[in-house]
């Protein structure tokens, strides 16, 4: 008893490390060898990838199922549009500054809609969004309901040349992209994170041992809806255009972001990588057959849903005990070392 | 000794269903007490009301000294109170050595290396250990009511409140779990205990509460309780020695 150990990485984790950083080399390096388009897709693929990890963290960790998250989406991109033309900041700042706003706003909504349960909950992050969408549709200054650009000079700002502005709102989303990641996973290793993990499983036992689950979830959901903030600003900083209708949509924000979620393994860090790919590759696929597309994501994850609950990376989990992340702890018994 | 917990006057009803009605009683530091009671009596309400997971309608609960009647379920078990679960309630995803570990880290308030020896250690005084890295999902009903243990020994209550563990359990394994509480009891930790596998829980307790419909109908030593009336009228047919 007194030999036993715990430790928390695996040769796969290792491997894992190894491959990934491989991978952002490759990555960062893209402006030197992709093109216009790709370099475009990528960044849109790195910038689901962080809406889906942070989606992943509230709802498969936290229980707070949102379809609502719209919200902070459009709100960041909003406010980097405000902030950038009124208040004469550059758009990175303004970005920054919408997440620490979108922080601030998420208390007094959490305050508002955490006294709702289960599905009452998610329809009260809807009906959040909604009022958001409705708002931002009045400020005749923003364009109202038809939107407006990112002038010119704004544009400029970040960066002289197109092939510049190009490369630095990729890098932008790739940065994300990995501090999203890195800040999650860092987060579930911490013992916060050991207290979260309990709150998925078992709210009841979870408070029975000391973990203040209300707390918990605030954390999680003004922390979620900062970065969702963020990454909405980068998101309409590479469109340069925004609309209320574009910024609030539930479909491209919360609707493929549940899919991406449900179908690569709700709970699981890898989950929302492994769907971000799968969403990716069934788009570019099937993006000539119109709206049949849609009804095939949907087929998908039907399919999914019924046959793997756990999604595919709890399939490849379960039949491999894999673990890319190192999360797990692993107690090395006397008997296992001997 | 000094009352560790009082309860007074606690009531609560779910409509016309009452799970405690004006019920009282004191727990001395460091006694072991049982709680006896037909199926439905209210014993894993009163529980429920002393752990913070329901609260009373009216009535009062301290806890060494401090009104804890409102105080969440969370913060109870920071000031020293854990439980075990009638149905177990694993953290089923992850593994029975991080359950014990959420214990140790978040209900004792250990950090580190510190927290992982405690894990460790009650999970080897639960004979727990060879499980460590298997997922608490997978154990089986036993195994999981003897997690239920390890996970609440883990917070190091000065109160642990234990909900029927001995059930299913064979001879051999019913004596393994005796010695275990009473080694803990012997710790100076505080037990209140419901269980229908009465010679265990007579092999333990010191004093006997009797609960029927939510009201305390018999209070007193174990011996004197199990020959009265009112257990005989409750348990009709059922041997004290079995």
């Amino acid at each position: 008893m007194s030999d036993s150990a715990v430790t928390r990485t695996t040769s796969a984790a290792r491997a894992a490390t190894i491959v990934a950083f491989v991978v952002l080399v490759a990555a960062a390096a893209a402006p030197w060898w992709a093109g216009r388009a790709d370099m475009r897709l990528m960044s849109e693929l790195y910038l689901y990838l962080s809406l889906a990890c942070l989606w992943n963290l509230m709802a498969g960790y936290a229980g707070l199922v949102s379809v609502g998250q719209q919200a902070f989406v459009g709100f960041g991109g909003y406010m980097l549009f405000a902030l950038t033309i009124f208040g004469g900041l550059h758009p990175i700042a303004a970005i920054v500054l919408a997440g620490l706003l979108a922080a601030c706003l998420s208390v007094p909504i959490a305050s508002l809609i955490f006294r709702l349960k289960g599905a009452y909950f998610a329809i009260g992050t809807w009906v959040v969004a909604e009022v958001f969408r409705l708002s931002f549709a009045q400020i005749s200054a923003l364009g109202g309901g038809s939107g407006s650009s990112l002038p010119v000079s704004v544009v400029k700002s970040l960066a002289a040349s197109r092939s510049g502005r190009e490369s630095l709102t990729y890098w932008l989303a790739l940065g994300a992209a990995i501090a999203v990641i890195l800040s999650v996973y860092l987060f579930l290793r911490s013992r916060k994170g050991l207290a979260l993990t309990a709150i998925r499983d078992s709210e009841l036992a979870a408070s029975g041992l000391g973990i203040d689950i209300w707390r918990a979830k605030l954390e999680v959901y003004v922390v979620t809806s900062a970065l969702t903030a963020i990454i909405g600003g980068l998101i309409f900083l590479q469109k340069l255009r925004i609309s209320p209708d574009a910024a609030f949509s539930v479909n491209d924000w919360t609707a493929f972001v549940i899919f991406i979620v449900v179908i690569g393994g709700i709970g699981t860090l890898e989950g929302p990588i492994i769907g971000t790919l799968i969403f990716f590759a069934l788009r570019e696929t099937l993006a000539d057959f119109g709206t049949i597309y849609l009804m095939i994501l949907g087929l998908v994850a039907i399919v999914i849903m019924l046959t793997t609950p756990k999604g595919v990376w709890g399939l490849i989990r379960d039949r491999l005990d894999l673990e890319l992340f190192p999360l797990a702890y692993r107690v090395q018994l006397d008997e296992t070392r001997k | 000794m000094s009352v560790l917990l009082s309860v007074t006057g606690l009531s609560k009803s779910f409509g016309a269903v009452v799970v405690a009605d004006d019920t009282n009683f004191d727990v001395r530091t460091g006694e072991a007490v049982g709680i006896l009671g037909p199926n439905g009596a209210g014993k894993t309400s009163l529980f429920h009301l002393i752990t913070g997971a329901l609260w009373p309608d009216t009535g009062r609960i301290e806890f060494a000294g401090r009104d804890i009647t409102t105080m969440s379920a969370a913060r109870r078990c920071n000031e020293g109170i854990a439980r075990s679960f009638q149905v177990p309630q694993p953290f089923g995803g992850m593994t029975v050595f991080e359950n014990a570990l959420v214990g140790a880290t978040h209900g004792a308030g250990l950090r580190g290396l510190a927290a992982e020896t405690h894990a460790l250690a009650v999970l080897n005084d639960t004979g727990l250990l060879s499980k460590s890295n298997i997922r608490a999902g997978s154990l089986t009903l036993l195994e999981r009511k003897r997690l239920e243990m390890a996970r609440a020994l883990a917070a190091r209550p000065r109160l642990l409140l234990l909900d029927e563990i001995a059930g299913g359990l064979t001879d051999a394994e019913c004596e393994m779990l005796i010695e275990t509480i009473k080694r803990v009891h012997a710790g100076g930790t505080t037990i209140i205990w419901i269980e229908h596998v009465v010679h265990a829980l007579l092999a333990v307790v010191q004093r006997l509460i009797v609960i029927d419909f939510g009201k305390k109908i018999a209070e007193g030593d174990p011996r004197t309780i199990m020959e009265s009336r009112e257990i005989k009228d409750i348990y009709l047919g059922m041997d004290p020695h079995a």
